[in-house]
């Protein structure tokens, strides 16, 4: 299913994916296309599948014991889930940041050069200008410039996450998938991250799931909305939230009973 | 998503529901104060009913009131329920629609202020016929304007805008025949400008409701056709059935 009105460059292809957890299928046949540098965002009941489908996009699923995935998932014309892919190397390409912060029990710089450092980076110059030029990225460099070699958990969770998005564009990802980055935030924290998925989406693509519907009307460019492991319908948030397809979608974002 | 008229009543939230019928039944309220005033206006000045007269320009300020209260309503439930898709249509046309009541209201304190100087200046000698004609036109427009928002109903919307059409036309015949008439006879000048005054507020009544059958297409069916022709309004109605 895709958005009638969709003309930009496609960076994600998602093809007939199915995904079972042993026995239990929770993705049904789901087919989408995720647009180049813009945010799209999964919205739908706990259960729906949205969580599992965002971690499809870096193979997180692949950490799952029983869980067993047919289709593709197409990013710049190859299939992510073909057997000669690096799963790291696609992890590079593809990062994540979840729930709740998940800084290492390091400094703030070390954790923003972390991933130059397991890549064998070594020159400080290079990597003091990647830790401030992601630190600025994501928003977080003005309050922590003069403390960066502090630990990490000094930080309020507000900044924690920050920096955690931070560390993820350090190793410049191509996608960002956010899991509900804001849910465990105060209001001002969660817009100060709202501000800076607008930020990101001039350089990323970006797939954010969010139980928080307003939160995905603002942020978001296009809205997918999932139910009991089927895509409903994806459209421009636009339409989608003032005059959406499908009763099922209108019940959701309205709060009816279906 | 095409709206029906029980979609609002299904809330999670009994109280989100309450507030919206809350609404929709003031809405339907002052619509009938001002299709009352409407009329009275009319009658007023077919019998030059002078007391009835001075009564509609009174009990204008009822709609006035009735205005600010329903806005403040959609206001609150703006800011407290963030409302979206049809509810969120409901309560955006619930807004415009008061705006053009209260302009109705406008109109027939106008008509009802002309009955009240012709009382002083003396009958025209021309235009009671189309007062009576465009007039009663005009009331069951914004009878079925008023109808069609209760009952979501697409067709009679899509009537009243037809209805409309009519309403101008006629209104155009009208004023030719006045003005032609004040050439002839000089003397009746004053007389006739205040019945041509009544009539230019009725058709502006007809506006208005044309307005409201609007605001009843997009809340059904999301589709903004001001400023569209007759025919894509209809072929608009069409592809959504």
């Amino acid at each position: 299913m895709t958005p009638t009105a969709l003309v930009e460059p496609i960076k994600l292809e998602v093809k007939n994916l199915n995904l079972y957890y042993d026995q239990k299928r929770a993705l049904n046949s789901v087919s989408m296309k995720i647009p180049e540098k813009k945010v799209t965002a999964f919205i739908g009941p706990s259960g729906c599948g949205k969580s599992t489908l965002l971690r499809c996009f870096n193979r997180m699923n692949d950490l799952v014991d029983a869980c067993r995935v047919e289709g593709e998932i197409i990013l710049d014309g190859g299939n992510i889930y073909d057997k000669h892919v690096d799963v790291a190397e696609l992890r590079r390409q593809v990062g994540m940041v979840f729930q709740k912060p998940n800084p290492f029990p390091k400094s703030i710089y070390e954790n923003v050069a972390y991933g130059l450092r397991l890549q064998g980076v070594k020159s400080k110059r290079v990597l003091d200008e990647v830790v401030e030029k992601s630190l600025r990225g994501a928003a977080l460099w003005d309050e922590v410039k003069d403390r960066l070699h502090d630990n990490a958990f000094g930080l309020s969770g507000g900044q924690q996450q920050r920096l955690v998005i931070a560390r993820a564009i350090a190793i410049e990802p191509e996608v960002i998938l956010l899991d509900e980055p804001a849910s465990a935030l105060d209001p001002i924290s969660t817009l100060k991250i709202e501000e800076l998925i607008n930020e990101l989406k001039h350089q990323y693509t970006i797939v954010i799931v969010t139980h928080n519907m307003q939160q995905a009307a603002r942020v978001s460019d296009y809205t997918a909305f999932m139910y009991m492991g089927d895509l409903i319908e994806h459209d421009l948030t636009d339409t989608l939230f003032t005059n959406p397809g499908k009763k099922q979608t209108e019940d959701y974002i309205t709060g009816r009973y279906g | 998503m095409v709206m029906d008229i029980t979609s609002h009543t299904h809330h999670i939230s009994q109280q989100y529901n309450i507030e919206l019928e809350a609404i929709r039944t003031h809405l339907s309220e002052m619509g009938g104060m001002a299709q009352r005033q409407v009329n009275d206006a009319i009658q007023s000045l077919i019998d030059a009913d002078v007391e009835r007269a001075e009564q509609v320009v009174r009990a204008d300020m009822k709609v006035n009131t009735m205005e600010m209260t329903i806005d403040e309503e959609c206001i609150r439930i703006l800011a407290r329920r963030q409302p979206a898709a049809s509810d969120l249509r409901l309560v955006i046309a619930v807004t415009k629609a008061i705006t053009d009541l209260e302009r109705i209201g406008d109109e027939a304190s106008k008509i009802a202020r002309q009955a009240i100087a012709m009382n002083k200046d003396g009958l025209a000698p021309r235009g009671y016929i189309e007062v009576r004609h465009i007039g009663g036109n005009v009331s069951r427009m914004l009878q079925d304007a008023l109808d069609a928002f209760a009952r979501l109903d697409m067709e009679l919307a899509l009537n009243v805008v037809q209805t409309d059409k009519q309403v101008d036309m006629e209104y155009s015949t009208a004023m030719r025949e006045l003005v032609t008439f004040m050439i002839e006879d000089p003397r009746s000048i004053t007389r006739v400008l205040n019945i041509m005054w009544s009539l230019r507020a009725l058709e502006r009544i007809g506006d208005h409701a044309r307005n409201l059958a609007q605001y009843v297409i997009y809340l059904v069916n999301g589709e903004d056709v001001r400023h569209s022709n007759l025919e894509e309004i209809e072929e608009n109605i069409n592809s959504k059935e």
